[in-house]
Parts: C-alpha cells; sequence; structure tokens
C-alpha cells in the first residue's frame, strides 16, 4: 500500500482521529502539582528521578573514596560500604534511567511527536507518577530504618538478602521490595498509557512507519517493560513472604547463629531465573530509548536521514524479542546445566546482531553528512563510541569460559558502566540539551555545555577504561578493602587512587550542567521554535514551550520524520506535516 | 520457565506477525500525497473498518497480557519448585469446586449484563451487575473460608511450598479480582443513580465482562495446577 495516489494532492479526508476531551486544570493544585498533562508528568518524572540519582551518583562517589583511601573515612564501613554498593545500583538502573526513559522522555515525547493532545489517560498517567513518587519515598526511607538500606547487592539475591549477617535485613529488605513493587504499578499504569497512545492516538497520516525512531524505541521498551518487570514483582512477592511469613520459595535449608531456620528446601537459583528474567530485558530496557533518541540526534545534526530506517526498526523489535531469551548468560557462575551455558551463549551473541545493525547505520548517517558539531551531537557521537566499547567487552562476557575467571572482577563492572551507565547517561544529556529549547523555550549556554561534555566523555574514560585492566588483573569487585592481596600488584593500587580522582572530578563537572540548565531557564537567550530546523512535529507547534493540548490543530502528516537534505529542495529539511504542494514551492529552480 | 516462554513465544509471533504486516511493504521515505493512502495500513484502519476501537479496550488487552505474564511466572516459579524433593501436597477442600462455580456464575451475570446493553435494558444491567459484584464477594469468601479449612487442618503457610504457592497463588488471583470490583462498583454506583445509564455503562460493562472472563480462565488454569500436584 506504499504506493501513492499521486493525483490527489490536495485531498483531505475527514477528521479521523477523535477529538481528545481535555481535562483543564482549575486550580495550582491541578496545574502545576496534580496535573494530568503528560508534559508536566515528564517533568516531574525527571525531576524526581534526577534527584534521586544524584544521591546514587554520592553513594558512588562515597564507594570510590573507600576504594582509593581505605580505612580514612569514618562514615564507611563495611556495612555502610555494601550498603553503598546495594542502592548505587538499584537507584540508578530502576529509580533513574527506567523513569527517566519512560516516564521523564516517554511522557514528554510521544503524545508531540505522534501529534496528539495528551496520553490516552491523563488521569492514570497522574496517578503513574504519584506512585513513581511514593516508591522513591519508600526506598529513601529505608536509609533510615532501624538496621539501614539492604546491602545484598541490586540483585538482591537470597539467602543472604534475608539472612542476619547482611547489612539491612531488618527493616531495609522489606522497604526495598515494597518500593519495588510500588514502582512496578506505578509503571504499569503509565506503560498501558505509552502503549495505548502510540497505537490509538496518532495524528492522520501518521502511520507506524512514520514514526520518529525515538518512538518506536519507547514503544518496544516500554512493552518490554511491561512483560518484564512482572518477573521482578512476582520474585520480590515470594522473597517478601519468605522473609516475613517464613515460606521457603528460594530459602534453602540455613542454619544461621548455630540453629538450624525454619526454612528449608528453596531455590536460590529459582529467585536468579526470576530476577534476570527481569534484569535482562531490564539492559533494553534502557538502552533502547537511548537508541531511539540517538538515531533523533544523529540524523538532526547530520543533516541528513537515518541510514536503513526500516532496518532500525526491525532491529529494534529483533532485540526487543531477543532479550527475553538471553537472561542466563547472567547466571554462568550458578552452577547450572553446561548445556544452558551453551544456549545462551549462543543467543547473546544472536544480539548482537540487529545491535551492530544499528551501529552501522548511525555511524553510515554521520557517513557524508552535513555534521554540524552541535552540544547534542558531540554527545550523540560520544555515545557511539561508548557503546561500541561497552558492547565488544560485553562480546567477551557472554562467552562462558571468558565469563567465568571475570564474573567477580572489575572486567564486569567496566563492561556495564560502559555499555549501560556512561552509554544511556550520555544520550540523556544530548536529548536534554537537543529538546532543551523547546522544554524551556530557552536556548542553554554553548561554551558550558561544551565544557560539561569534554569532562564527562574524557572524564567517563579514565574511570572505566583502566578497570577493565584491574579486572583482567584478577581483582574482585564488590570488596571493601583489599588489604595485603598477593596477586593484587601495588601499581592497582595506584590505578584505583586514579579512577577515584578521576570519578571525583566527572561528578563534580556536573555542576556544569546543573548550572547550564537553572541558569539558561531564567537567563537564557530566547530560543526559536525550531533551533535545529527538526523535521519532527514536537518542533512544529505554535507556542515554545508547547502549551496546554500541544496543538491548535492537529496537524496532518505526509511524510516520515527523516526528510533532510532531500535532492531538489532548497531547503535542507522537510517536517512531516508539509504537504508535497507547499514542499513543491520549496523546490530548487535550476534547471 | 517453559510455560513463561511458550507464554511469551506466542505474544511474540502474534505482535512480529502484526508488524511485519504494517511495515513490510512500506516505503517510509515516499511522501504520501494524501493521508487517505497512509491511513489505509496502521490500526487506525482497523479502527474504521470495523467500527472505533475504543483506547481502554486496547488499554485492558494490554493490561490482561501484563497479567498473564505475572501469572505465567508464578505458574513457571511453581513447577520449578515442584521437582524439589520436600514438596508435600495438600488437600484441596471440595469448597474449592463450589466457588469455582460461583466464579462461572459472576461471568454469566456480567455476560447477561453486557446482552442487556446492547438491548438497552435498564433493569437487566442493574441486576446482572448487581449480582456479579455479590457473586464474587462470595467468591472471596468462600476462598477466605478455604483458607480457614486448610489452617484449621495445620496446612499453614510456612509449612510446606505447596502450601505457600496455594496461599499465595489465591491471594493474587483475588488481588486482581478486588482491583475489577473498584471498577465495578463504580459502574453500579452510576447505573443505580444516573438517569442517561445505559450508554454511560455500556464501556465499563463490557470491559469488565472481558476482565472476569479473563479471572475465570486464569483461576481455572491455576486450580487445574493446584489439583494436579
Amino acid at each position: 500500500m506504499a504506493d501513492v495516489a499521486h493525483d490527489a494532492v490536495d485531498y483531505v479526508p475527514p477528521l479521523v482521529v477523535e477529538e481528545e476531551e481535555l481535562y483543564h486544570a482549575k486550580t495550582w493544585l491541578g496545574k502545576y502539582v496534580f496535573c494530568q498533562d503528560a508534559k508536566v508528568i515528564a517533568i516531574q518524572y525527571s525531576v524526581v528521578a534526577i534527584g534521586i540519582g544524584l544521591v546514587a551518583l554520592g553513594l558512588s562517589i562515597a564507594m570510590r573514596l573507600q576504594i582509593a583511601f581505605p580505612d580514612s573515612f569514618a562514615f564507611i564501613d563495611p556495612t555502610n560500604y555494601l550498603q553503598f554498593v546495594t542502592m548505587h545500583g538499584m537507584i540508578m538502573v530502576v529509580y533513574l534511567l527506567t523513569a527517566l526513559f519512560l516516564g521523564g522522555f516517554g511522557n514528554y515525547m510521544i503524545p508531540l511527536m505522534l501529534g496528539a493532545r495528551d496520553m490516552v489517560f491523563p488521569y492514570v498517567n497522574m496517578i503513574s507518577f504519584w506512585v513513581y513518587f511514593a516508591a522513591v519515598l519508600v526506598l529513601v526511607a529505608s536509609f533510615f530504618v532501624p538496621g539501614g538500606a539492604t546491602g545484598a547487592g541490586w540483585t538482591l539475591y537470597p539467602p543472604q538478602a534475608i539472612m542476619p549477617g547482611s547489612p539491612g535485613t531488618d527493616g531495609g529488605i522489606i522497604l526495598m521490595l515494597l518500593s519495588l513493587a510500588l514502582f512496578i504499578v506505578g509503571f504499569t499504569m503509565g506503560g498501558l498509557n505509552y502503549v495505548t497512545t502510540v497505537l490509538q492516538q496518532r495524528t492522520r497520516g501518521m502511520s507506524l512507519m512514520r514514526m520518529p525512531l525515538t518512538i518506536w524505541a519507547i514503544f518496544v521498551a516500554t512493552v518490554l517493560a511491561l512483560l518484564a518487570f512482572p518477573a521482578l514483582l512476582v520474585s520480590a512477592i515470594m522473597m517478601l513472604l519468605d522473609r516475613l511469613l517464613e515460606t521457603s520459595f528460594f530459602m534453602p535449608a540455613v542454619i544461621s547463629a548455630g540453629g538450624q531456620t525454619a526454612y528449608d528446601g528453596g531455590s536460590p537459583i529459582l529467585f536468579q531465573h526470576l530476577f534476570w528474567f527481569f534484569g535482562h530485558p531490564e539492559v533494553y530496557i534502557v538502552a533502547l530509548p537511548a537508541f531511539g533518541l540517538v538515531s533523533e540526534i544523529l540524523s538532526v545534526h547530520a543533516r541528513k536521514a537515518i541510514f536503513g530506517y526500516r532496518m532500525m526498526v526491525w532491529a529494534i523489535v529483533a532485540i526487543g524479542a531477543l532479550s527475553f531469551i538471553v537472561w542466563a548468560h547472567h547466571m554462568y557462575v550458578s552452577g547450572m546445566n553446561p548445556y544452558f551455558g551453551f544456549f545462551f551463549a549462543t543467543t547473546t551473541l544472536i544480539i548482537a546482531v540487529p545491535t551492530a545493525i544499528k551501529v552501522y547505520n548511525w555511524v553510515l548517517t554521520l557517513w557524508q553528512g552535513n555534521i554540524k558539531l552541535t552540544v547534542p551531537m558531540l554527545f550523540a557521537i560520544g555515545f557511539i563510541f561508548t557503546f561500541i566499547n561497552g558492547g565488544l567487552t560485553g562480546l567477551f562476557l557472554g562467552n562462558v569460559t571468558i565469563d567465568l575467571p571475570l564474573s567477580d572482577t572489575y572486567f564486569v563492572v567496566a563492561h556495564f558502566h560502559m555499555v549501560m551507565a556512561v552509554s544511556p547517561v550520555l544520550v540523556v544529556f544530548g536529548a536534554i540539551y537537543h529538546w532543551y529549547p523547546k522544554i524551556t523555550g530557552r536556548m542553554f549556554n554553548d561554551q558550558l555545555g561544551r565544557i560539561h561534555f569534554w569532562f564527562t566523555f574524557v572524564g567517563s574514560y579514565a574511570i572505566y577504561y583502566p578497570m577493565h585492566y584491574l579486572g583482567l588483573e584478577g581483582m574482585p569487585r564488590r570488596y571493601f578493602s583489599y588489604g595485603d592481596t598477593e596477586f593484587i600488584s601495588a601499581s592497582a593500587h595506584d590505578l584505583n587512587v586514579a579512577i577515584s580522582i578521576a570519578a571525583i572530578f566527572v561528578a563534580a563537572s556536573q555542576i556544569f550542567f546543573f548550572w547550564n540548565i537553572i541558569y539558561s531557564l531564567f537567563k537564557g537567550e530566547k530560543a526559536d521554535p525550531n533551533p535545529w530546523n527538526a523535521t519532527t512535529l514536537e518542533w512544529r507547534t505554535p507556542q515554545t514551550p508547547p502549551g496546554h493540548g500541544n496543538f491548535d490543530e492537529l496537524p496532518l502528516v505526509y511524510r516520515w520524520a527523516y526528510d533532510y537534505s532531500v535532492p531538489g529542495y532548497e531547503q535542507d529539511f522537510i517536517p512531516q506535516d508539509v504537504s508535497p504542494a507547499e514542499a513543491e514551492k520549496m523546490a530548487k529552480r535550476v534547471d | 520457565m517453559e510455560w513463561t516462554l511458550l507464554f511469551l513465544a506466542l505474544l511474540m509471533a502474534v505482535v512480529v506477525w502484526w508488524l511485519v504486516r504494517q511495515t513490510v511493504n512500506v516505503e517510509p521515505w515516499v511522501a504520501g500525497a494524501s493521508v487517505e493512502s497512509v491511513q489505509s495500513d496502521g490500526i487506525r484502519s482497523m479502527a474504521n473498518l470495523g467500527g472505533a476501537v475504543r483506547p481502554s479496550k486496547v488499554a485492558l488487552g494490554v493490561f490482561l497480557a501484563v497479567v498473564t505474564s505475572v501469572f505465567a511466572l508464578f505458574i513457571s516459579a511453581y513447577s520449578i519448585r515442584m521437582e524439589v524433593g520436600d514438596w508435600r501436597p495438600l488437600p484441596e477442600p471440595a469448597l474449592l469446586w463450589a466457588n469455582t462455580g460461583i466464579l462461572v456464575l459472576c461471568s454469566i451475570f456480567l455476560q447477561g449484563a453486557w446482552v442487556a446493553v446492547k438491548r438497552n435494558n435498564v433493569q437487566g444491567v442493574k441486576l446482572g451487575m448487581t449480582l456479579a459484584f455479590l457473586m464474587t464477594v462470595a467468591f472471596m469468601v468462600g476462598q477466605l473460608m478455604a483458607w480457614d479449612q486448610l489452617i484449621d487442618s495445620g496446612y499453614v503457610i510456612s509449612g510446606n511450598p505447596a502450601n505457600a504457592f496455594f496461599y499465595t497463588l489465591t491471594a493474587v488471583h483475588a488481588l486482581h479480582l478486588i482491583g475489577g470490583l473498584v471498577v465495578l462498583m463504580i459502574a453500579i454506583v452510576r447505573v443505580w443513580s444516573a438517569a442517561e445509564i445505559v450508554a454511560k455503562v455500556a464501556s465499563p460493562v463490557e470491559l469488565c465482562g472481558v476482565y472476569w472472563h479473563f479471572l475465570l480462565a486464569v483461576w481455572i488454569i491455576l486450580f487445574s495446577f493446584l489439583l494436579n500436584t
């Protein structure tokens, strides 16, 4: 049905998308606090996520201080250290990245890019944020209960997660599990909204294959999250019962403090299966939106159509589907059947194929593009480098024989931070800079943005590159202190000091980012409605920042999102809602 | 995990089939001359051809996939845990059969209410919804009585994983019913108080019907797993 009737240029069918009935807030509270506008909810999500992310950043600095200068700080003891490790991981993965990409960017981008007035269920959307907020509060509360937050590692493996001896088994683990359950409930409400909006609320002409890749990626990531989070919910419920009612879902017979516990026969491996059945798709729940946003930024700032749009879409879908059958590559050391390992190593290497397709396509998008090295573009290109780095070490760890010796070393820390921490965070920064003029109506300071980029990018490499080496030397991760261990050379300790100093620099340099976005919010130059000359619908709103309801009249979409530098046209971009008749007027007359 | 994987494989097959149909023959880089041609692919066209598909119906469908995922994972965990040696099956109270019957009645009443909506039969709608509500409450009371009988005979939750799974699965199922009851109650209040009635509750009645049928199916699958120890 791709063949287009070119004779019907000016024909526009009657409105098929029903006008949404918008809720108009009447009180201050309804407008700014319990707001049902997806754009406000997006900002609420982002602010809370980044706020709790800063806590996790602080925890990581505390960890680095202890590793570089053991026992020099009174406030870090082995118990605290494990709690920092646990909460840093959990917050960064779930409460920052998942919430920011889906709750933040999802809410902002989906209605605007699809030409909708709002999400389909604005009220449920609003509740979704407040449940997320409650989940964050419960999480923070767990720091302050007797015994403190849980220190079981972000994977919360039983039995140590609930046995006395590990930190936070009194109240910490209970609040952690409750907080996760709340998060999942809140996310499910939001996720139903995102999926239904993408399916039902696209404006006229916005067929699936005209959607920007950002929307494709957020859509598939949301579907993954909706199907994968139940695994975490199920394991959280069962572990909560093990902890509170002494059931034995996961708890084997354990002798604790000299006495036999009430537990018997439970299977810790079962927990690991359930956890990683969630945990691996979670990697892609975070990575896919990053892929989508970066595709957008690269295309806009290289003034070139994204290379292989259809392949990009299918790669997103393929990655989504495959991500459900690779989970046990996180469990090679659990003592499972070797044939299992073989199977999961194979699927893991297969998932590298669609991922590599995406990387090639990004690079080919840049190829011979009219590249503008703006701040968002710097971050996007930085992402490509970092993602390739992290992806390549993933190929090592995906193989059982290499993973076994490296599994508990800093090599793994280096790998997942490159691929899952630095890469998505670079995209987050790039995307915030890219859409900042639309969201706030003001331009950010370009110079500060560049300084921020170089500190963050170079600094991240200074942190994580040496960790590969430490890992290959056999330096175990999660240790509070290494003491005089024979196989760890003195130079490794020096390297740790260097890493920690780099980490402190990178953390401190984020002040450039926060200063920039807060200062520019008030004092920044007034932004053009479409400063990057982009084609997608969010840049075509009558007001900047977009008002309640987004558009005056819902736009009509005639083309895909990547009409950049179309041959024969003066202007190097044609927005999605420009009809062929209007586009004709832009055509170059050079015969 | 095979149950979960089976469910996911089926789901993925449907999604991939749908996506391929939507995307395989499309040349996105070709600008449309009119929007009409574009609208003939895409789900919008399904909405246009067979009467509009309401967003709430799509959302319910997605939600049911999520709930299926939850129960498939529980059942996976159940089958894995069952193979460990310490599994001692518990006797299923005969009351569970009666409860199953009551839950079937709930579905029938809601179906009746939906038929009444279509015939614009106000009394039928009121009756169907209220009876379904009361029967669902009766089902949950029945489940509590079954719990009581088991606890009285010494099958406490921490006694054995078989017991633990029984209590957990019935509780999670009941929680989902409670969620449905909230929606149903709002619709009932609306239909008893307002004059415009039937058109107003058509959507909740239909969606509640689908949801109850789904939870009935879930219960029957759970029950057969619980019996099959």
